[in-house]
């Protein structure tokens, strides 16, 4: 009786996160997992941001407050930089990811079909997941260099631009029309990968139940939506002038110090 | 049938019967790959499809085709084919961009020739992944399939006497779903639809057949270990785009994918099979 073996029953076997990682199946966790990581991120840093509707004060007091997380019980800035690390992390494992897959799937049809194919299912957001990432992590880049480290020549606010103003640096920001344009592009792009990632989540770490099948798409479609609308709400309603930047920057300052 | 229907039913005088059904016939233009061996090029070339029945297969009407390519002395198409009822799994075929043609649930050598119509242009391509090398035309080789089926897609028995019927209790939704997988033909279309030529649904048809029944359970993670393995060296990954259960003439569900993923996951955490061996 020939029993069935793993391939690799008789090596021996490297570390299981390794091994997993090693397998398509098991990038796909990965992708999923951070992928999820990504997304609380983009939905905390979207909600976090409506503070922008109650004026300078509080959202300044919430951008300090994000340092001072844990305080009594970390040194300052300990918590945010461990949940940025967090991020990091989730950004290079999403991506490498996907790097190391779309080899793999070029890999598996070299000669590609000489005639037209006819999509039955696959839609624009599952077969454009690799440029709505590209495009959003260049924004992504941008973003950052323009508010979190202010370089010359991006940053809103031009010379009057100061660390931890963060109000009047994020609003004479959006004031630019051109930068208004650019976070609608990056959202939609955003709202399209979510879309589908949201969705494929499920499927890729195996949640597969018809009691809740039938709402993964909504899940998705909600998820996204949710995200994507918040995040619009920004340059457009600073277009619109309904938020406005402070005269000069306002210095924050917190209680009692 | 011409026997039985040309002799008078019932009483004495009454009416021959009329022929049931005068087909219709039909003209198409065919683009087929042609393609002389693994290392020629290949082309598309055009034919004139003349005359077809609309009563035809698919295959059918390749035939005809071919007869009159041998009546003009030239090559015929070549083209995989064996059972021609949807069950062997030998057909093929890119038809207009989709595998095994436009018609849902159904195998090329199922599908009459009265789904397309008069003046059409049909394009006709073999299956394509690397691991799918073109042998011949529209023949792929698919023996990729075979070395998948070889890590695990059995189920290891004392081969004794026959054991009683019913004697391993199967719950009837359970029987279903694994009979459901074990209606997959290995034909291809799964990986040939696929964007990334991932063979998964296949896979994992395979595994959930075995891995739901009570059989199938003494073997179920390595068997998932090894399947999964040796998909991967041959073919591309899943990214969900469900392409593949679109494709399957047998309409299996990309719900077996998500199975076959939970069930690699535990196969990599399990290693009962290394206790008390020594490092």
């Amino acid at each position: 009786m020939a029993a069935v073996t793993a391939d690799n029953a008789v090596k021996r076997r490297l570390p299981f996160p390794i091994e997993f990682y090693r397998s398509a199946i098991g990038k796909k966790y990965v992708m999923a997992a951070t992928g999820m990581g990504l997304v609380l991120f983009a939905l905390a840093h979207m909600v976090g941001n409506l503070k922008m509707y109650l004026g300078a004060a509080e959202f300044d007091h919430y951008a300090h407050f994000l340092r001072e997380l844990l305080v009594p019980i970390l040194p300052r800035t300990v918590t945010l930089w461990l949940l940025r690390l967090g991020l990091i992390a989730c950004f290079v494992l999403h991506t490498h990811c996907a790097y190391s897959l779309t080899m793999m799937n070029r890999r598996a049809r070299t000669v590609d079909y000489q005639s037209k194919r006819d999509y039955l299912a696959a839609n624009f957001a599952s077969r454009s997941m690799r440029w709505t990432g590209i495009i959003f992590t260049l924004f992504l880049f941008w973003h950052l260099a323009d508010l979190t480290w202010g370089v010359k020549g991006i940053r809103g606010g031009g010379d009057t631009w100061k660390r931890g103003f963060a109000y009047y640096n994020l609003t004479s920001s959006l004031g630019r029309p051109i930068v208004a344009v650019l976070y609608i592009v990056a959202n939609i792009a955003l709202g399209v990968h979510l879309f589908h990632g949201a969705w494929s989540f499920f499927q890729s770490v195996g949640w597969n139940n018809p009691r809740f099948n039938a709402w993964r798409k909504k899940f998705a479609i909600g998820l996204s939506a949710v995200i994507v609308l918040g995040n619009l709400s920004f340059p457009i309603l600073r277009q619109f002038g309904v938020t406005k930047p402070s005269k000069a920057p306002i210095e924050y300052t917190p209680n009692g110090s | 049938m011409t026997a039985t229907m040309n002799r008078p039913l019932g009483e004495p005088g009454a009416s021959r019967p009329k022929p049931v059904h005068v087909s219709k016939t039909i003209n198409l233009t065919l683009k087929v790959w042609r393609q002389k061996g693994p290392k020629d090029t290949g082309r598309f070339e055009t034919y004139k499809a003349e005359g077809i029945s609309e009563d035809m297969s698919f295959l059918e009407m390749l035939d005809v085709i071919n007869e009159r390519l041998l009546a003009e002395n030239k090559e015929p198409i070549t083209f995989d084919h064996d059972c021609r009822e949807g069950i062997c799994g030998s057909c093929s075929l890119m038809i207009n961009g989709i595998p095994h043609g436009p018609e849902t649930a159904t195998a090329t050598c199922q599908l009459h020739m009265r789904k397309f119509h008069d003046g059409q242009e049909v394009v006709v391509e073999p299956f394509r992944a690397t691991s799918f090398p073109i042998v011949k035309d529209l023949m792929v080789d698919r023996s990729a399939f075979d070395r998948i089926v070889e890590a695990g897609g059995y189920i290891t028995v004392f081969p004794g006497s026959a054991p009683d019927a019913n004697l391993i209790p199967v719950p009837k939704p359970v029987a279903d779903a694994a009979f459901i997988a074990a209606a997959c033909i290995g034909c291809g279309a799964c990986v040939a639809a696929c964007p990334n030529g991932a063979a998964n649904l296949f896979t994992a048809a395979k595994i959930g057949h075995m891995n739901l029944l009570p059989q199938g359970q003494a073997e179920r993670y390595a068997r998932t270990e090894a399947m999964v393995d040796t998909m991967e060296k041959f073919f591309g990954s899943c990214t969900n785009h469900g392409e593949c259960q679109e494709a399957c003439p047998k309409e299996i569900s990309i719900d077996y994918i998500a199975l076959m993923n939970k069930d690699y996951l535990r196969s990599k955490l399990k290693n009962r099979r290394y206790l008390s061996r020594k490092p």
